[in-house]
């Protein structure tokens, strides 16, 4: 249960604002560290939290695309190819990553890994081609630089199995 | 330039610091703005000419100025959701020289007597939110922020709060209703955020860009005469030009208002990439009017005035240059797709014209659109401008508007080649378009399954 497990951020959370509601944007990021995505029963636990209905709670975990609506790879891949970046080689990079990892766009890989889709402008245009995973920055990027740091991962992941 | 307002820490290092930055003058600003009335805190920003960095140019103080004193609880609502595509200056001055941004946000706290100050960053500034936390912290502990501020009376709270990836919420009203947890659309206005019934939680609130209340602390520090000198009369101060697309260094430039696009490209970003010669400039991203390179052009100095003489606008002054191997067909793609993930789904128009806009011009663009179908999203996007609750159906329809205007050779080539294929019976007729339900427009009623729509 997330009231109780994080009990303390929880509180410090809500006390930033002056009713419950506003609440339910840091909720739902909470929800999706525990369970790894916006699943049913952290919409419902939210709403209870929030003071919400669990529809109005989906509705908001619906309209962002931060919060994933299903369940997706260790490391959540999320290439930058608008305008600036795909001027600068994202839509290249953003292919030959799909390919090294033989995924498809959207699509998680079979070890359930790597999910990889491409987004729209994170506000690095200067440092294209880039990705964030699982929210952190990663940029000016290659695809020599990509396997170390799909190699990092792997190790990382294997290590903390 | 010699000395930098906003990008201080080019001139000294670890501004980011709280000890550094007090110890260059970092919060006298404020302290003088709580040595004096808030009436007179508005009246000096009034007269610097300080106008709104977000993309929309409006003069700070008289925004200030709009709300009501009467009022017990009000608010500051700073906009660091930075979303257009082409924008990356908000969070070079939150990572580098993140008390600038706070102390400026005090002095307008200050001048409006606000209760709590909001600063709405876009989720994707995950890490960046969680430091700014921090030096949030180092401020309380300091005494800047808390009850009862250096024996004014005044108490004052300032929380982060992180969105979670939506451009719409770089919208005023939008921002509002995400930081009240309901939907990130629009409203209908007025009453407007400055008016009780508007703001949030219907609390007279301002909403000011990160790089505005950034510049803030320099006019209270320095005074508004030394502010004004900077720039041009009309547009007065240093501006960050965000420069990326096909030039040699893109990055974030502080220089006066009315640099031209020239030096700004040529001197100080090492001209186009490639030795490659110069098409196009999109002067605001993907939601201002994009204008050829010519020489007119390129000497018109970058101020909201100068701006609007050549057809565009300044805007956030993310500028995006386009070289001569780019075809504008499919950067209006690029553009159109962009609008379409981003529509919020509230108004029909927009919601709805971007959806066919994306399809048709992805149709011309494989080379199966006709003549016609040009002057078919010429008057959707027509239909679209100026017909939505907020400002993003006429973004939505300038890269279609303005491309067609300057650049018909772009898509005459694409839609040739139909007329002399047309003769064949394999051309795969488009796919019919089902509904606006890929998007955020679909996601708005939580029925898509997919994440990040097309």
């Amino acid at each position: 249960m997330l009231a109780e497990k994080y009990a303390e951020r929880i509180q410090r959370t809500l006390s930033k604002y002056p009713d419950k509601r506003s609440a339910v944007m840091p909720m739902l990021y909470i929800a999706q560290e525990e369970y790894g995505w916006v699943s049913p029963e952290g919409i419902n636990e939210v709403a209870v939290i929030c003071e919400m209905d669990p529809t109005q709670v989906k509705s908001i975990a619906g309209f962002y695309t931060m919060y994933s609506e299903q369940p997706k790879g260790k490391y959540w891949l999320q290439v930058c190819t608008d305008l600036p970046c795909a001027l600068r080689g994202a839509d290249e990079f953003h292919k030959a990553l799909k390919a090294e990892l033989n995924v498809q766009e959207g699509g998680t890989t079979a070890d359930g890994m790597f999910t990889i889709e491409h987004v729209m402008c994170l506000a690095a245009c200067d440092k294209a081609p880039m990705l964030q995973c699982n929210f952190h920055f990663h940029e000016s990027l290659d695809m020599d630089k990509m396997k170390t740091l799909i190699e990092q991962w792997r190790s990382e992941a294997a290590q903390t199995k | 330039m010699t000395q930098h307002i906003i990008y201080r820490e080019k001139d000294i290092a670890n501004i980011h610091q709280f000890d550094v930055y007090t110890q260059n003058g970092g919060y006298d600003g404020y302290k003088k703005a709580l040595s004096i009335k808030p009436s007179e805190v508005i009246d000096e920003v009034k007269a610097s000419g300080l106008r709104g960095r977000g993309g929309a140019g409006f003069p700070t103080g008289v925004k200030w100025s709009f709300i009501p004193q009467n009022e017990p609880i009000k608010y500051v609502a700073v906009n660091a959701d930075e979303s257009e595509p082409g924008t990356f200056k908000d969070r070079q001055i939150m990572e580098n020289n993140p008390h600038q941004l706070i102390e400026g946000a005090l002095i307008c706290a200050y001048a409006i007597q606000a209760t709590a100050v909001y600063i709405y960053l876009r989720g994707e500034f995950w890490d960046l939110g969680h430091e700014l936390d921090k030096q949030i912290d180092d401020a309380y502990k300091a005494g800047l922020i808390g009850k009862n501020v250096s024996g004014t009376g005044w108490d004052i709270d300032v929380y982060t709060h992180l969105g979670a990836g939506a451009y719409i919420c770089g919208e005023e009203s939008a921002l509002l209703n995400s930081l009240e947890g309901k939907l990130g659309q629009p409203r209908v206005r007025p009453p407007f955020p400055a008016q009780k019934g508007g703001g949030l939680y219907g609390e007279p609130t301002v909403v000011n860009n990160v790089e505005t209340l950034a510049a803030v602390p320099f006019i209270m520090r320095e005074g508004a005469a030394a502010y004004k000198v900077i720039g041009t009369e009309k547009s007065p101060g240093t501006k960050i030009f965000c420069l990326s697309g096909n030039v040699t260094k893109p990055g974030n430039y502080e220089l006066p208002l009315g640099t031209t696009f020239r030096e700004l490209i040529y001197e100080h970003a090492g001209g186009i990439a490639d030795g490659k010669q110069i098409k196009a400039i999109l002067p605001s991203g993907a939601s201002g009017p994009i204008v050829p390179a010519t020489d007119q052009v390129l000497d018109t100095p970058l101020t909201y005035e100068d701006m609007d003489k050549i057809g565009t606008v300044l805007g956030s002054a993310s500028i995006i240059i386009l070289d001569e191997t780019v075809d504008i067909v499919w950067a209006a793609s690029k553009m159109v797709k962009f609008f379409k993930h981003e529509s919020c789904g509230k108004c029909t128009p927009c919601r709805e014209g971007t959806y066919w806009l994306d399809k048709v011009v992805d149709r011309i663009l494989a080379g199966q659109g006709k003549a016609a179908d040009v002057d078919l999203i010429n008057n959707v996007a027509k239909n679209m401008a100026g017909t939505t609750l907020c400002a993003l159906g006429d973004f939505a329809a300038n890269p279609i508007l303005a491309t067609i205007r300057h650049f018909p050779d772009d898509f005459k080539k694409h839609v040739d080649v139909v007329q002399v294929e047309e003769s064949k019976p394999a051309v795969k007729a488009p796919a019919r378009a089902g509904g606006a339900a890929q998007g955020r427009a679909g996601r708005a009623s939580a029925t898509s399954p997919t994440s990040s729509g097309d």
